[in-house]
């Protein structure tokens, strides 16, 4: 009963009623898989949170947060990933009701909206480097990089997954297969909100206040 | 039938061990100690292995029981009950057991541990001499802060007189080791910790470096000649007698990365141990900031600049900060 | 022209080691020889697609043990090459860095792609058998585990003739693992080794989690589960909470040295302790990730040959969970002497000795399984019995050592290194190589010659003791870990002479193990039965090899020896289950990706190592592409028809 990607449904209807039952275990498996992965990342980013939280004070003589960071821009930042992760819940509702072009559409806002947090977050770094605070600065800066980079690297890999999820969302329908990847999309996104949320409290409040 | 049997064992295995622990002579030098501190390790050592081997030998003797009695022979007698597999005594005896066994050494480990912290001073009349030690690449570098003398691969001490060793590193961890006075603590860069060793008789004791540093991290391993006050006051004298100096240069050439013979100094300069242990913390000394091999610079280009911290940033603490926040003490 | 091409094949090849030279021959010899067979039998298509592209867990298990049995022999001749070097180091076999490189490559090879490897193996033959189940829950992710790591592994290994070993010690501590302590790129190819090859290891621990908690035959609950599957699940949970840390703390340690990064540099405000403290919160669980699958392993060789039920399951199963949840809180205790100060060493030494109880409770009820049984004496039986007295006294060092005061005079002593190799030999390889001849039946359809085994067995052990308990007494001496040599005075010579003997005599039972298997080829005589052993669960119930869908009907289950029980039923003469009617069986189909994509992620690999960007990017965008091509795939599975399993069914069980 174990394979890796179900087929579409409908693809072996003559094959009885059976398999869709199978189908219903595949996709909740992968479900529980993906939970799963993200209890790893979950690890992962408190690694990272830990190991900046050691290094906050170790600034070198070098430039401090509370000097560089800018709290207005982060703000926005804050509030467009909040806004996306509330538009893939909608696209998720969407595809509850079987409205194929309105998961579509909130999808594609989700993404533009995902677009627009990294196109911020790359502006700050640009700006960082321009005030004189790089990866090899201190540790402090080396810390900051690394956690607010690896969240934004995990939002851009969001961001090519949903487009591919849009394509194949265009030539396939809603199905049980990409019922479920857009679950996992958007639980992701989830996800990533939240460990923006404790960056922004972290990083971003406790370093400038 | 099992009780008597080994209630004989046991002790003979105990006193067997203590035969093959303590007779085999001086080789075994961490059970040959000539300090307080390897004294008390000693005795916490000898007492862990008599409370373990107290519950291992039974069970090594029970299993060799087992396993001859219930092999499968023609006409065994011994009993065979394949769906036995659970009963509540039993398994409650051996939670038990090692529960019991471990909650024992739990109490005398935290007891010693607490005891023999290493950055606590040994009781004595005496007062302490401080040793600074300082892991280089790959020879150890020792001052002696109150006679202002220096000696690389060569430590001489005075019996019955607490020693307390400050450590760091220059560049990799070292652990500094001299088994028969105590046990080992690291030498880090960055921070000096403490460590108290005293030698009760005279001597001459082997010291090492235990912790990898590099290609002839083996080469790291000194002498200790623990002698009468006396003698340590002449050694002291005739050093700083007959002995060239310590200058800043000749420090950074000891820095290289080479191996040592045996030095000695009549002079170090100011404050060089501090330099070391605060070299790399921004404003805080730069011994040398260009240490070492060409390599390391290549690993940063951006030397310590700017920004010169006060001057009592430089003060190293004496108490051996908790690994999280030592970087965070050692610079604020 | 070709000075620049001198110039870099000196700089890309390591060179002027008569020793290293011999290899790079003989590997070259051995890759031609291969490719040359391959093309001359015109092996190449039956190697992609049954092997290469396989998602079978059966293959890939098999894959898995043949490469760990390969890193074995490399690590095995690591180790000896130390020994001969601590035996007469007046003669220095070996130069210092040759030395420090090839303790550190043992090291690394022997946990990471040696126990580890063949842990997998048997994980992916085993459980999906003892479960009844028809595959693992990710085939394809399965499949992308195995060649993550094969291809870390292989970029590790490859650094031994190309660019150089690592050589800051299997945990590479910073500073020194640094780019001021280690410029070379030794350092490189270990972080991106075991970057590569620890991913798959997460996917793997995910995966059976998953397969464990979904997908066991209708009616078996957790608490019917054979204990080895308890101590995979215990074991893969571990994986997931410890190897993030592993992946970040590599992560940093890459970007110091890439990025000019002060994580763990010493300058910069970097913190080094840091660095250890986050190796070890990955590094102490590993230990636990590796060892708690022979316990499951010791259990089921146990209960199979005392012909008896395993006794206290509930009490195994608390204690195998137990252990994986303390193994996370007590890292600090690799380093007593980083003067933490007294309440966190009294800490770290109270959770370490806690650990001890459930280990031990677990020695109990092995040996009250085998009181009131009927114990017959095969290689796995013996590995088992071999395992309790060597690692009774192996963890009783340990908490000797645990004891954090004693420790100041044990750590990073030979002490140490005796009581570790202890436990890991004697518990996680005797486990393993238990495991191993216990499966080997049904992985292989054939049986192994127990004599020739029982000489490995008799080898191994012999050797252990003669290795390994001169080393206790070297550390008693005061010999340091990690020296390349010594001095004559300390008389430590003799020992160590010892020592190397006890080496050479395992390195004599590998032999006899290599021999063993290639005689029993040699032999072949094809297991009749699938139930060699008259075993207890359900792998025992189909024939040997097992087929591609494992089960033909998946099995109910009732009990929790479920095939044992069967047959108890049916010896007293109740009727046999009846057989429900075949169905198609519903499987997934191979695929390249995995290997596609692992080797993209050897080339980046490959190409950070080097810093050459034109290989590394072209690497990860293939990595990407390979993702996108997964995702866009959605005919992956097909259906065996119900004809066609009959057809299989009746060629496998003769008439019946």
């Amino acid at each position: 009963m174990a394979h890796a990607v179900s087929n579409p449904a409908g693809a072996h209807g003559g094959h009885g009623d059976g398999h869709h039952e199978e189908h219903h275990d595949q996709e909740s498996m992968k479900m529980f898989g993906f939970w799963l992965f993200l209890i790893t990342d979950v690890i992962l980013f408190g690694t990272l949170f830990a190991t900046f939280v050691v290094l906050r004070l170790n600034t070198d003589g070098g430039p401090t947060g509370a000097e560089l960071l800018e709290m207005n821009g982060i703000i926005i930042s804050t509030f467009i990933l909040l806004t996306s992760s509330f538009t893939s819940g909608i696209a998720v509702l969407e595809m509850n009701k079987g409205n194929k072009r309105g998961l579509i559409l909130w999808l594609a806002i989700t993404a533009l909206l995902g677009a627009s947090f990294i196109f911020l977050e790359v502006n700050e770094f640009i700006h960082l480097v321009h005030e004189g605070a790089n990866i090899g600065t201190s540790a402090y800066w080396s810390a900051f990089f690394v956690l607010v980079g690896t969240h934004g690297l995990h939002v851009s890999v969001g961001l090519v997954w949903m487009i591919a999820l849009m394509i194949q969302l265009g030539r396939r329908g809603i199905s049980p297969v990409t019922k479920r990847k857009v679950s996992i999309v958007s639980l992701y996104w989830h996800f990533l909100d939240v460990v923006w949320i404790f960056v922004f409290t972290i990083v971003y409040l406790m370093g400038v206040m | 039938m099992m009780r008597p049997f080994l209630r004989v064992l046991t002790p003979v295995f105990i006193m067997l061990m203590a035969v093959l622990l303590s007779g085999c002579g001086e080789q075994f030098i961490v059970l040959d100690p000539k300090g307080p501190i390897g004294e008390s390790q000693k005795d916490l050592i000898y007492f862990s292995t008599i409370l373990c081997a107290v519950i291992i030998v039974p069970v090594l003797i029970l299993t060799a029981i087992i396993v001859i009695r219930y092999r499968d022979k023609p006409g065994s007698k011994a009993s065979y009950k394949p769906n036995w597999e659970h009963s509540t005594k039993l398994e409650i005896t051996w939670w038990g057991i090692p529960i019991v066994a471990i909650v024992i050494l739990a109490i005398v480990t935290v007891k010693y541990t607490y005891a023999l912290e290493p950055s606590k001073p040994i009781e004595s009349a005496k007062e302490p001499i401080t040793i600074q030690v300082t892991s280089l690449d790959w020879k150890w570098l020792f001052q002696y802060p109150d006679e202002d003398i220096a000696t690389v691969n060569y430590i001489k001490i005075p019996e019955d007189v607490p020693i307390k060793f400050q450590l760091t590193a220059d560049t990799a961890m070292n652990s500094f080791w001299v088994p028969q006075l105590g046990g080992q603590i690291y030498a880090m860069s960055g921070m000096a910790m403490t460590l108290y060793l005293q030698a009760d008789e005279q001597g001459t004791y082997f010291g090492t470096g235990a912790n990898f540093t590099g290609k002839d991290f083996a080469k790291m391993t000194f002498k200790v000649d623990a002698t009468s006050e006396e003698d340590y006051k002449a050694w002291v004298d005739e050093v700083k007698a007959t002995s060239p100096a310590l200058t800043a240069e000749g420090f950074e050439q000891l820095t290289e990365p080479s191996v040592s013979n045996v030095q000695l100094f009549s002079s170090f300069p100011q404050g060089l141990f501090h330099k070391v242990a605060m070299q790399y913390i921004n404003g805080g000394g730069g011994a040398h900031q260009h240490h070492g091999s060409a390599e390391s610079e290549a690993a940063d280009t951006k030397a310590t600049d700017s920004n010169t911290a006060p001057a009592d940033a430089a003060e190293t603490h004496d108490h051996n900060a908790s690994h999280t926040d030592s970087n965070a003490h050692a610079g604020h | 022209m070709l000075d620049k091409i001198k110039q870099f094949a000196s700089e890309f090849f390591v060179t002027g080691d008569p020793l290293i030279l011999g290899a790079q021959v003989s590997i070259g010899l051995s890759l031609v020889a291969i490719l040359f067979v391959l093309t001359f039998f015109k092996k190449w298509r039956w190697l992609w697609t049954e092997w290469l592209t396989s998602v079978d867990h059966k293959k890939i298990g098999i894959m898995y043990i043949i490469a760990s049995i390969l890193m074995l022999f490399r690590g095995g001749v690591d180790a000896l090459l130390m020994r001969v070097q601590l035996a007469a180091p007046q003669l220095e076999f070996l130069n210092p860095e040759h030395y420090n490189a090839i303790f550190t490559t043992h090291g690394v090879i022997m946990i990471l792609f040696m126990a580890m490897p063949l842990m997998f193996g048997l994980f992916n033959i085993v459980v999906p058998l003892q479960i009844g189940a028809r595959d693992v829950a990710f085939p394809f992710l399965n499949s992308l585990s195995f060649w993550m790591f094969f291809f870390g592994a292989m970029l590790f290994n490859v650094s031994f003739i190309i660019g150089g070993s690592p050589d800051a010690g299997w945990l590479a501590y910073p500073p020194l693992s640094e780019l001021s302590g280690s410029p070379g790129l030794g350092q490189d190819f270990y972080i991106w080794g075991i970057q590569i090859s620890g991913i798959g290891s997460l996917a793997t621990g995910i995966n059976f989690v998953v397969t464990i908690l979904k997908m066991r035959a209708p009616g078996m609950k957790l608490m019917q589960m054979p204990m080895f599957v308890w101590s995979v699940l215990s074991s893969c949970i571990t994986i997931m909470f410890a190897f993030p840390i592993l992946t970040v703390t590599l992560f940093l340690l890459f970007i110091d040295r890439y990025l000019g990064a002060h994580f763990f540099t010493l300058d910069g405000g970097g913190n080094p302790m840091m660095y250890i403290n986050l190796i070890w919160m990955w590094g102490h669980p590993e230990v636990y990730i590796v060892i708690l699958p022979a316990f499951g392993i010791f259990s089921e060789v146990v209960s199979a040959f005392s012909k008896k039920k395993l006794f206290g399951y509930k009490s195994m199963v608390f204690a195998l969970m137990s252990i994986s949840f303390f193994s996370f809180f007590t890292w600090a205790h690799h380093f007593f002497t980083m003067g933490s100060g007294a309440n966190v060493n009294a800490f770290f030494a109270l959770t370490t000795m806690l650990i001890a109880i459930p280990t031990g409770v677990k020695v109990f009820n092995w040996l009250f399984t085998m009181y009131r049984g009927r114990l017959s004496f095969p290689t796995p039986m013996m590995w088992t019995i071999a395992f309790i007295p060597c690692f009774v006294i192996g963890g009783m060092t340990g908490v000797l050592l645990s004891v954090a005061p004693a420790d100041f005079q044990f750590h990073n002593s030979y002490f140490l290194i005796a009581h570790f190799h202890q436990v890991l030999i004697g518990g996680v390889v005797f486990g393993y190589f238990a495991g191993l001849y216990y499966w080997w039946p049904k992985m292989f359809g054939f049986r192994l010659h127990e004599g020739l085994g029982k000489w490995a067995f008799w080898f191994w052990n012999i050797g252990f003791y003669v290795c390994f308990m001169p080393q206790y007494a070297l550390g008693l001496m005061g010999m340091t870990r990690r020296f390349n040599a010594y001095d004559f005075d300390m008389g430590w010579q003799p020992l160590n002479v010892v020592s190397t003997v006890g080496a050479f005599l395992m390195g004599m039972a590998f032999i006899f193990q290599v021999w063993q298997i290639a005689h029993s080829i040699r032999f072949f005589k094809k297991e009749k039965d699938g139930d060699a052993w008259d075993g207890r669960t359900l792998e025992w119930s189909i024939p040997s090899p097992a087929p591609l869908y494992n089960f033909a009907r998946l099995p109910q289950v009732t009990s929790q020896d479920e095939w044992w029980e069967e047959k108890q039923r049916i010896a007293n003469g109740q009727p046999a289950k009846p057989l429900s009617k075949l169905e198609p069986i519903h499987m997934p189909k191979n695929s390249g990706i995995p290997f596609i994509m692992s080797l993209c992620w050897f080339v980046a690999g490959f190409g950070f190592v080097w810093d050459w960007l034109w290989m590394a990017i072209p690497g990860l965008i293939g990595v990407a592409i390979c993702m996108l091509v997964r995702s866009f795939s959605y005919d992956t599975d097909y259906y065996i028809p119900v004809d066609e399993i009959e057809r299989t069914e009746a060629a496998l069980r003769g008439t019946k």
